[in-house]
């Protein structure tokens, strides 16, 4: 079986009807699994993390984070896709 | 797994707090280059660094995109020139070529500077660290991306005074040769004591002779993830204050380890060191000094400095080792004048001299860094200001450095403006009292009592 690639969505911005369901669907087409989610609305400011597996799809990481530029364009939010090191360095020893 | 406050505090400090990888350099060694003809062996140093160093760009622009952390800059160091060069090279005019063809090299792989025409003179000069350093005025104005440095000290050999005399000359001739631009062609010119073989950061970046082939080594960023975590514990005691800043120098050590990991696998080339000086940038709120004032001073340079610096500098080490498996190069706090807002702000408040700025380098590892100073300065005070640096560094057992800019044509109050990331500087005042005779002597200085450990 393939290792997990994981990474991290984080989606920012002006809190709306959809934002979750269209991300989601994205990921779905793309058989990206989520792994993990939460959410908080700070400030009328909706703020998400998604942790998300790419062993199973076809796109690169770099596919993704072009694709959810768009997408974040299109309902308003911004929207990052980073591999998951990152925080998993900063944070844990 | 990392939950949703982790992530935004990560990406808080790179979006709102100025964190970046500062340098990805990428160390090459030349020693298999050396040809007694001159043409072979400027062609044999431009193809090793290209192919070495060729995805250095890609690789940089890619490991940006999967993390979303800037690296500022993808740098290359290569072996001293003089020793490249000391074959073919029959006069100074010889030399400049080589650093015509590392600038093609560095240009082709898309580096920002390429470090390491340098000479390592600390005890004596050979003829053609001598031929090198008397072509440093010409190398440096007709190329774009070269950066020099010359040992001229060290703990174990002492000060060699004839280097020292001759680098103050040199440094008024590159100044008057690139009056035109307010002498900016300095600051690719640094003097080293104790010059370390794997600094990452320029212009004092070369790959010392006791390195392997090639080697990755990386200069992390961040005084502004510092200055923010610190606006949490105002007025809390220096427990909680050392705890904070080592907390956060962990944290921002660490990104630099994964890069450098990365960057290392990607090029298949292996990791050396993580360097852990925070290095400060013109931005507001990329600085050193501002740490300083939280810290509780009105100014950089006010009375107490020295103090908090060698605390600030202590506690940064101490969280960045434990973030690396191997921590090198400078690691230090730089303090350039240029290159940080607040440090400006203190010469223009005239809250800072050049003495507290020496001061303040016994603490900390890089010495008087981008620091103007009038263009009518003698080369010989100029000897007198390096060699004091020197001093320091060989008595304390540490790297000292001096990157000085002499500005032809302006006096005390002027500006000059270095562009970009460089920023600007006030020209700072210098003692006028003269130590010509002092310089003049010839030989060297011998090592220090404590060097003699066997």
């Amino acid at each position: 079986m393939d290792k997990k690639q994981k990474a991290v969505i984080t989606v920012v911005g002006k809190d709306t009807v959809g934002i979750i369901a269209k991300v989601c669907t994205y990921l779905s087409d793309q058989k990206i699994n989520v792994l993990d989610i939460s959410q908080t609305i700070v400030q009328d400011f909706f703020n998400m993390m998604m942790i998300v597996d790419f062993s199973g799809s076809d796109k690169t990481l770099g596919d993704c984070q072009r694709d959810l530029d768009k997408l974040g364009e299109e309902i308003g939010v911004d929207i990052k896709c980073q591999r998951e090191e990152i925080f998993e360095k900063m944070h844990r020893i | 797994m990392v939950n949703i406050f982790e992530v935004n505090e990560t990406n808080k400090m790179v979006e709102q707090e100025n964190l970046d990888v500062r340098t990805i350099t990428i160390g090459i060694s030349l020693l298999d280059c050396i040809d007694s003809d001159l043409d072979k062996l400027n062609e044999k140093v431009y193809n090793k660094i290209t192919t070495v160093a060729k995805d250095l760009a890609k690789v940089g622009a890619e490991i940006e995109a999967d993390y979303c952390i800037p690296i500022v800059n993808k740098r290359i160091s290569v072996t001293p020139m003089a020793m490249i060069g000391a074959s073919a090279c029959k006069s100074p005019e010889d030399y400049v070529t080589l650093a015509k063809t590392m600038d093609r090299a560095a240009e082709k792989v898309g580096a920002n500077l390429i470090g390491g025409y340098s000479a390592l003179v600390s005890k004596g000069m050979t003829t053609g660290d001598e031929m090198l350093i008397r072509s440093i005025p010409m190398a440096l104005t007709q190329t774009e991306r070269v950066c020099s440095s010359v040992n001229l000290a060290s703990t174990k050999t002492g000060i060699n005074m004839d280097a020292v005399r001759l680098m103050g000359e040199i440094l008024l001739e590159l100044a008057e040769a690139s009056k035109d631009r307010d002498s900016v062609d300095c600051m690719k010119l640094v003097v080293f004591c104790n010059a370390p073989d794997d600094n990452p950061f320029m212009a004092g970046a070369f790959h010392g002779v006791t390195e392997a082939d090639a080697i990755i080594n990386v200069g992390v960023s961040g005084p502004g993830v510092v200055k923010t975590a610190l606006e949490s514990v105002r007025g809390e005691n220096f427990e909680v204050l050392c705890e904070t800043i080592k907390k956060t120098a962990f944290k921002v050590t660490r990104v630099g380890q994964l890069v450098a990991q990365e960057a290392s696998k990607r090029l298949g080339i292996p990791f050396g060191i993580i360097d852990l000086s925070l290095a400060p940038t013109p931005a507001i709120g990329d600085s050193v000094a501002d740490i300083l004032c939280e810290i509780g001073l009105e100014y950089a340079g006010a009375p107490g400095t020295t103090a908090a610096l060698a605390m600030l500098n202590d506690q940064v080490k101490k969280g960045g080792v434990m973030a690396s498996s191997y921590v090198g190069g400078l690691s230090g706090a730089f303090i350039p004048v240029s290159e940080d807002q607040g440090m400006i702000n203190s010469v223009e408040a005239g809250a800072i001299t050049l003495e507290k700025l020496e001061a303040m380098t016994c603490v900390c590892s890089v010495g008087l860094d981008m620091i103007a100073i009038p263009g009518d300065t003698p080369a010989t005070t100029i000897s007198g200001m390096i060699a004091d640096e020197m001093a320091l560094g060989m008595v304390n057992q540490k790297t000292t450095a001096a990157r000085l800019i002499p500005v032809i044509g302006k006096g005390v109050g002027e500006k000059v403006e270095f562009g970009g990331l460089f920023g600007y500087a006030p020209i700072m005042p210098v003692n006028k009292y003269s130590c010509a005779d002092f310089i003049n002597r010839e030989g060297r200085i011998p090592a220090p009592i404590h060097s003699f450990k066997n």
